[in-house]
């Protein structure tokens, strides 16, 4: 999908309800943290979206059995896929909006996040009333690196995640716990990893985590992403970049755009922080393969540095390559 | 003071809750509004606002889906608790059936004469469309499609059915010994489906703001695009001429008449620029089209004059619904902002 930058819109950004898709592999502990959501002494109600393998300790007219539909979008590219059955369920339930704060929409462990999280930059009535409010990916410290080893959806499902709850990090050592946190930055270096056990997360590290923000998590690419020479093409890794001069937005957008049509299919996930030229907002921009957004969000702070910052999650991504292309959307 | 039909010889009632549907008992007495809350509002044909409004607990959850029952008068609902019901003109609610699924469609289909033996209800839940007969006591058929039915509905004749689905359209017949459907290919997710009156064609509504068409006669696709939103509302008017259609800032009609719509621009009525069409709904003996807005606002077009009557002003969230009696001298709508009104459209 050629799909361009969207223009602003006055969306009323906060009246859009914040939807956050929790994914994971099977035995990763997704229904006790779910449990542990929805039970928790916190004053807010959440929609629950399940699969229909699911089993939920909770008895509430806002749980909704989904049966994971995907299609394919008809501009014949196959990684433009997106959640049928959620767009129907979503919809139904923003007619009830009234009744709840958030909703929490659960995947299958083998479920790939894709056709979720595009979901949400496809459909016009979902992007209407609600955002993805983030994706949180529940991994077992027991297995996570067989299970990484064995299946790319596991892979996935960690490049995708915008948190990363560690879970069962009681049967682990320190030792242990440091090598698979280490494995996990490989793949994706800026979404927070929270140790937990027995899904006993905070719930404000994972929930309201205010999708378009991403100015905390993309402060938190670490540099030592720079050296990734040891990296085999196949990976899947994160680079990041940044441009201290303003950049030229159409410029930008006729890059990302190109970059996206051609690399998509590689490109699992990008986001940013911009500093347009002429602007004294920050744009906020991400894609999931080649489906993009984008959306100006609140003034730079006072003292803050006025730089872009660009994070790439992906497969074969040719970091001096990109680093030409981003830093020749600079203004002027 | 608010101006328009509404004002002047119609009712309405705030019902709290997000309109999801309406429709008229075949015998034209009576309307009936389906929530978001699960309840159903009934109102009768009597003059302006002594209406007498009764609201119904139907579904535990949300109704889905609304129609006039196969009888004279009553309606059927489909909802979120899985269940397929019926409402009496008297407010009495019966389960029909409950399945293991959303019950998102449903439609009766009587003959012309209005005879109970001829009676038909349709409903789909998941990729399932249950056909059973008037009473609704008997299952007749069971129709099994390859992804979840987005729309279902019968022909004018009630011999076949035509079902939206992801990747095309199922056309089935009524009376086959054998259940094997027209298979109508056409890739992509089919949200919305509509039959000609004449059986020429079936169009279905797409995911990226188009319609897809087949004409029955040869399978020969058609493409009906250029809209800024989803097609959310269609119908054809009185005969088949016009496919008329929701989903821009006009109410956009397709003419399917001498070959039908293939390399014809369609036309435009009723145009608010910046507000957009939500519902249509034809006249069952004019050339006439109600609309609703997603402003609220409600307006009659005639189709060849392009005269606009306003029904109602913009306010009361928008327009969800809208149907004409079968005489076409009653006009009920419903909104987002849970307004259920009620126009009448007779002469005095
Ligand atoms: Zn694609």
């Amino acid at each position: 999908m050629s799909e361009t930058i969207a223009e602003t819109q006055a969306r009323g950004a906060g009246a859009l309800v914040p939807v956050t898709v929790l994914t994971g592999f099977l035995g990763a502990g997704k229904t006790t943290l779910l449990n542990h959501i929805l039970t928790a002494e916190h004053g807010r109600t959440y929609a629950v979206v399940i699969n229909e393998f699911g089993e939920l300790g909770v008895d509430n007219d806002l749980v909704v059995d989904a049966d994971e539909e995907v299609f394919e979008m008809n501009n014949g590219c196959i990684c433009c896929t997106v959640r049928g059955d959620l767009i129907r369920i979503l919809g139904s339930l923003m007619k009830r909006r009234g009744r709840f704060d958030g909703i929490i929409v659960e995947t299958t462990g083998l479920a790939d996040p894709a056709p979720v999280a595009q979901t949400f930059f496809v459909d016009e009535d979902v992007r209407a009333k609600t955002r993805l409010d983030a994706v949180v990916t529940v991994v077992d410290a027991c297995n996570v690196l067989t299970t990484l080893a064995e299946s790319p959806e596991a892979t996935n499902q960690i490049a995708f995640a915008d948190v990363i709850i560690l879970n069962k990090t009681d049967l682990v050592d320190e030792a242990g716990l440091e090598a698979i946190e280490a494995r996990i930055r490989r793949i994706n270096a800026n979404a927070p990893v929270h140790r937990a056990q027995r899904g006993n997360v905070q719930l404000t590290d994972i929930l309201d985590q205010g999708g378009f923000d991403l100015e905390r998590a993309l402060a938190r690419v670490p540099d030592f992403l720079e050296d990734s020479s040891h990296e085999h093409d196949d990976d899947v890794s994160s680079v990041s970049f940044t441009v201290s001069e303003p950049l030229d937005a159409a410029r930008f957008q006729a890059w990302i755009g190109a970059l996206l049509q051609e690399q998509g299919a590689d490109i699992l996930r990008a986001k940013g922080i911009l500093n347009y030229a002429g602007e004294d907002r920050r744009f906020a921009f991400q894609a999931v393969h080649m489906m993009a957004d984008g959306d100006f969000i609140g003034p730079w702070k006072e003292g803050e540095p006025r730089e872009s910052r660009l994070v790439l999650i992906g497969r074969k991504l040719n970091r001096p390559r990109l680093r030409r292309g981003f830093e020749s959307c600079r203004a002027g | 003071m608010e101006s328009g039909i509404l004002a002047e010889r119609g009712a309405e009632r705030q019902l709290g809750e997000h309109v999801i549907g309406c429709a008229i008992a075949r015998d034209g007495r009576m309307a009936a509004f389906a929530t978001a809350a699960g309840d159903v509002t009934l109102v009768a044909r009597t003059a302006g606002n002594d209406a007498d409004w009764t609201t119904v607990p139907v579904h535990d959850g949300a109704v889905l889906s609304i129609a006039a029952d196969a009888a004279p008068t009553g309606f059927l609902t489909g909802g979120d608790d899985n269940a397929l019901r019926r409402v009496a003109a008297d407010g009495t609610v019966t389960q029909i059936a409950r399945g293991r699924r959303w019950v998102e469609h449903v439609q009766a289909w009587v003959n012309a004469k209005g005879e109970a033996k001829s009676g038909l209800i349709l409903s789909a839940s998941g990729k399932q469309v249950e056909l059973r007969d008037g009473s609704g006591e008997r299952v007749l058929k069971v129709l099994e499609h390859p992804s979840t039915v987005s729309g279902v509905v019968f022909d004018a004749k009630g011999k076949r059915i035509a079902a939206s689905h992801y990747n095309g359209a199922s056309l089935w017949f009524v009376n086959a010994k054998v259940d094997t459907p027209r298979e109508l290919v056409w890739k992509g997710s089919h949200i919305g489906v509509v039959l000609h009156p004449e059986g020429e064609a079936l169009v279905s509504s797409m995911q990226e703001n188009d319609l897809h068409g087949w004409r029955l006669s040869d399978g020969h696709n058609m493409r009906m695009s250029g809209y800024p939103q989803k097609v959310r509302s269609m119908a054809f008017s009185r005969g088949g001429k016009w496919l008329v259609t929701s989903g821009a800032d006009a109410v956009v009609l397709w003419p399917f008449t001498g070959g039908g719509p293939m390399g014809k621009a369609p036309t435009e009525l009723a145009r608010v620029d910046g507000v957009f069409c939500t519902r249509v709904a034809c006249h069952p003996q004019h050339d006439l089209v109600a609309a609703g807005y997603d402003n609220g606002m409600v307006v009659l077009a005639e189709i060849g004059s392009q005269r606009v009557l306003p029904i109602c002003e913009p306010g009361r969230g928008a327009v969800t619904s809208l149907c004409f009696s079968l005489d076409g001298g009653w006009l009920a709508f419903g909104t987002e902002g849970g307004t259920a009104a009620v126009v009448d459209l007779s002469a005095r």
